[in-house]
């Protein structure tokens, strides 16, 4: 068996019984990478010479006896939204193609604490919007289990890595969605842990009452692994939560008691891919042959997450990405030919005899503005930032922003409610298999639906992971959600490496 | 012409005297090289989160309690949008609808009495951080700006008047009254040369016209660089704002709020380009923040904590220490420090009065010509007490107190020994009229002049006394002679 089809537990094993280097793992993945990656293009940058260096230093420190962090070792991918001292960070965007980050967001600081292997920065949907990585200004990213289909996103990358075996280990980010869609499009499996539960502090924010970093890996156990690395309160970040993170690797394969899991008949109605609905149904008699009750329960206004969803999240995006104005850093637009510009427009007006429109004509400050902008982001952006700049505006302000947020105190409440009968709720995590490329990246609508079944964790704060249950007859895998209240990652991964274990046996 | 009624309300910045930014660790020292008080979180990098500093939070609830404000339970942190240069995120972290303290008042008088005590009402006082610096180097040709970021981050306490004051003396007060209580309660240095105070007057007027009162539109005058500035510029747009009424008829609603800038050399305010008309500022939570709780225990705490205001210690001195409210008021604004220098003082001597005239007039006088700080000074409390206690007891000849207050400062030796350097005593009385007796002798003219109602001749005779005994208290001689020629 090839080191890489190896789970990351079993690669540390190997790690730390001497039967492999740090430096022969990271070669391993770097050939995986060379070998794969041209035709998935997961990475938007592989940084092979820094991943060997840090490998050769872990394996230095082993050889010396000195302590070794969690991952020591393990090559770890990074969505390439996480800011990384001294590497670029460029949010899949154009205004941020150059951008070399002076330091290290707080989990790539745990990671780096930890030992772990910084092998590449992972493509992804600008910014983190979408739900295909399509929107990436560099490259698309292709599912490994079908090239001519999505691997989902916006942690397309993330997702895709793991999939095709070219990183043992991944960091995505969550927000509507985008670890455990791409993780269910590609067969993997990913969690978004409870808002607050891993510091947002150097994530580039999307929508910052949302965001959430997380893991990706090929097992739940590697989940736990890396989940436990990146997981704590950070000063740093005023929503982090003030509490302890437990050592998930070590509960992990304890399997939960007198489990009672919910189920939302809703989730099963019309629009549900049948071949899904068989799997996640199957993923359902699983856990029943694991003696877990299942119960019904009702999440009522898990209808308009959705539309809650498209509201909070472009505000606060809307907001966030104003920093991206062309003038401290990022891209910004010719300033000579924003000047002949302006110059053209004016001398134009006075060819006309207009003087008021040639004075009316704006001045290079705000045009710099504009053109930045508008050369600097993609459509999908604009579009978000557009949406949340007119729901914010003075006279739609309550209709839409506070509606929304009304909308997720009720969503919050049914889970509250939920979570009193129930200790998890299972789900289906998209609708249907892997889509084809080029599909819905002309229906912003249809893509928005892809968040369905993921938006309404994001927007009550809990924990989700979503995990495989089969695969469809043309190859592509399917997958489930499991989600579980605030704080309960270690329920939440228990559970769902029960019904691992349990598929695999 | 009719009658008009200048209505003014005042916005001022307060720069809070933290050692770090609102929402990072970086210094608020003034004056450092440009850009070099920075972080990823002031600099609005990537992924970079604001941390609230408590300090700030505290200094502000203190301010707000110090101007009677309400300080509701729950506050939060809003985003203020709109681009601009010196404002790297694209927003300011401000508060919008709840700011920390509310609904509070400041009393205001004028010691020469223009204008009569009135409270004015505070509509909020609210945290925000600064912006940075632009410069414009339009001279370079190329009109390249420059902006320097240390400032950004600083906290600001936003302090909003009602449109309480009437003109522009009031308008003074309040600031002076306003800069007092600030210094006093040490939450800002009130530095306005270094910006750690600004102030915005929002202005208008109420016009007297056969058919009512008739509002004009609200002008914003921005650019008060001192509170000198701020008299001549409401006295200046009051006229202005009337002149314009007559040209134009425009009433408040017709016209938009407009923003103008002071130019004190011109003594004029300018029509200015805003960047806020009619601009919308889409507020909202700041979600990378949580709101500000305040419980009733860390309310009570810091009102238990809240250092005596100016108004209190007034109050105190013309009460407990019988001061005229006049030197109540010169004495308490002298500061802090002053005012504490002046009760040990009076502890040591019991004289509030002559410890008032000695702080307010002799130390003021002797520091401004030796061209001292207060701080500089090299007399302790208990000297100065000793020495007004001497001259009360009649040890120290009043007319020689002062040389001798100003040997003291010069040796740094106490009243007693600079008393027997200068060879100072008291002087018998016996020995006065014998010295009297011995000049009237000697100065037969200057006796039929003063029985011939020239009493100014004794004047000589003062002059020739201190010769002989530099003791001599000139006012005693004089009444003596004039006895003496008297009984002649
Ligand atoms: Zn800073």
């Amino acid at each position: 068996m090839a080191l890489v089809d190896l789970s990351a537990t079993e690669q540390r094993a190997k790690l730390n019984a001497r039967e492999v280097t740090a430096v022969e793992l990271a070669q391993a993945y770097l050939a995986r990478i060379a070998a794969k990656d041209g035709e998935i293009g997961a990475f938007l940058r592989v940084t092979g010479e820094a991943a060997l260096a840090q490998a050769a230093e872990v394996d230095r420190k082993r050889a010396a006896g000195e302590p070794l962090g969690l991952l020591a070792g393990l090559p770890v991918a990074v969505k390439d939204v996480l800011c990384q001292q001294g590497e670029l960070t460029t949010c899949a965007s154009r205004m941020l193609e150059h951008f070399r980050s002076p330091y290290d967001s707080t989990v790539v600081a745990k990671l780096k604490a930890a030992d772990a292997v910084l092998i590449g920065r992972t493509n992804m949907d600008e910014f983190a919007m979408g739900g295909s990585t399509e929107n990436s200004a560099f490259q698309p990213t292709r599912n490994p289990h079908d090239l001519t289909r999505s691997p989902g996103g916006s942690s397309g990358g993330a997702a895709a890595c793991v999939a095709a075996k070219m990183a043992p280990l991944s960091i995505g980010t969550d927000t509507g969605g985008s670890i455990r869609q791409p993780a269910g499009l590609c067969g993997c499996v990913g969690l978004k842990p409870t808002y607050g539960r891993v510091s947002r502090y150097g994530l580039v924010a999307f929508a910052s009452s949302l965001d959430q970093v997380g893991p990706l890996a090929s097992t739940v156990e590697d989940t736990a692994l890396l989940m436990e690395a990146i997981a704590g309160h950070d000063p740093r970040d005023s929503t982090s939560l003030p509490v302890e993170s437990p050592k998930f690797s070590q509960t992990v394969n304890q399997p939960l008691k007198d489990l009672r899991i919910g189920i939302v008949p809703e989730h099963f109605a019309a629009g549900l891919d049948p071949e899904m609905e068989a799997a996640v149904r199957g993923a359902i008699e699983v856990y029943k042959s694991l003696g877990a009750k299942i119960v019904e329960v009702d999440l009522p206004h898990g209808k308009y997450g959705v539309a809650a969803y498209y509201v909070i999240a472009p505000c606060e995006a809307s907001s966030n990405l104003s920093r991206y104005d062309g003038i401290h850093y990022g891209h910004r637009a010719s300033e000579p030919a924003v000047e002949a510009e302006l110059a053209a427009e004016r001398a134009e007006a006075l060819a006309r005899g207009d003087k008021a429109a040639a004075e009316a004509v704006e001045s290079t400050l705000v045009r710099l503005y504009r053109r930045s902008r508008t050369e600097g982001f993609g459509a999908e952006v604009k579009r978000r930032i557009m949406i949340g700049a007119y729901a914010l505006s003075a006279g739609y302000y309550d209709a839409y922003y506070l509606k929304a947020l009304k909308v997720r105190r009720l969503i919050r409440q049914d889970f509250d409610r939920a979570f009193s009968q129930v200790d998890l709720i299972l789900s289906p995590v998209t609708a249907a298999p892997a889509f084809k490329l080029g599909k819905l990246v002309d229906d912003p609508l249809q893509m928005y639906l892809v968040d369905l079944y993921t938006v309404t964790a994001n927007l009550a704060g809990i924990p989700a992971i979503s995990l495989p249950c089969g695969m469809s007859k043309s190859g592509l895998p399917l997958g489930f959600q499991l989600l579980a209240p605030p704080l309960e990652e270690e329920r939440l991964l228990r559970g769902a490496r029960m019904c691992e274990e349990k598929r695999k046996s | 012409m009719p009658d008009y009624t200048t209505i003014i309300g005042l916005e001022v910045h307060v720069q809070l005297a933290t050692h770090s930014k609102l929402f990072c660790g970086c210094s608020t020292r003034f004056g450092a090289e440009p850009n070099t008080q920075t972080c990823p979180v002031c600099l609005g990098l990537p992924g970079a989160l604001p941390v609230m500093n408590a300090e700030a939070v505290r200094l502000a609830v203190m301010t707000g309690l110090a101007l009677d404000c309400e300080i509701p339970a729950y506050t939060k942190w809003d985003r203020k949008q709109y681009f601009y240069p010196d404002l790297p995120k694209g927003y300011q972290i401000s508060q919008y609808d709840l700011p920390l303290t509310q609904k509070g008042r400041l009393e205001i008088r004028d010691d020469k009495e223009r204008f009569a005590s009135k409270e004015v009402r505070i509509t909020r006082a609210h945290l925000e951080e600064d912006a940075g610096k632009s410069s414009h180097d339009e001279a370079a040709g190329k009109g390249d700006s420059l902006i320097d970021l240390n400032r950004t981050g600083t906290p600001l306490l936003e302090i909003v008047s009602e449109p309480d004051l009437r003109n522009s003396l009031e308008a003074r007060a309040y600031l002076d009254e306003l800069k007092l209580l600030l210094t006093y309660l040490g939450v800002s240095d009130c530095n306005m040369q270094e910006g750690s105070l600004r102030v915005d007057a929002n202005v208008n007027l109420h016009i007297e016209t056969p058919a009512g009162k008739v509002a004009t539109p609200i002008v914003e005058i921005k650019n008060l660089n001192s509170f000198r500035a701020v008299e001549r510029a409401l006295d200046y747009e009051a006229q202005r704002q009337f002149r314009e009424w007559e040209e134009t008829g425009k009433k408040l609603g017709e016209a938009p709020k407009t923003t103008r800038g002071w130019d004190d050399v011109a003594g004029k305010t300018k029509a200015q380009r805003s960047k806020e008309e009619s601009a919308d500022y889409r507020y909202f939570p700041d979600p990378d923040l949580a709101p500000v709780r305040t419980s009733p225990e860390q309310l009570a705490k810091a009102r238990a904590e809240l250092p005596p205001r100016p108004a209190e210690l007034r109050e105190q001195l013309t009460r407990e220490h019988k001061l005229s409210p006049y030197d109540a008021g010169v004495l308490v604004n002298l500061g802090r420090p002053v005012l504490d220098y002046f009760f040990a003082v009076v502890a040591k001597c019991g004289d509030a009065k002559a410890a008032c005239n000695w702080i307010t007039q002799d130390i003021q006088r002797t520091l401004k010509y030796r061209d001292r700080e207060f701080a500089e000074l090299n007399l302790p409390a208990e000297r100065l007490g000793e020495l007004i206690a001497l001259v009360a007891k009649g040890e120290l000849p009043t007319a020689r107190s002062r040389e001798v207050f100003e040997a003291m400062i010069d040796s740094g030796d106490d009243a007693h020994s600079v008393m027997q350097q200068l060879g100072i005593g008291a002087v018998d009385e016996s020995e006065l009229i014998a010295l009297c007796q011995e000049l009237l002798a000697a100065n037969p003219r200057v006796v039929d002049d003063v029985k011939n109602g020239k009493q100014q001749a004794i004047g000589a005779l003062i002059g020739q006394a201190k010769k002989k005994n530099p003791n001599a208290d000139p006012a005693r001689i004089r009444e003596l002679c004039l006895e003496l020629i008297a009984k002649m």
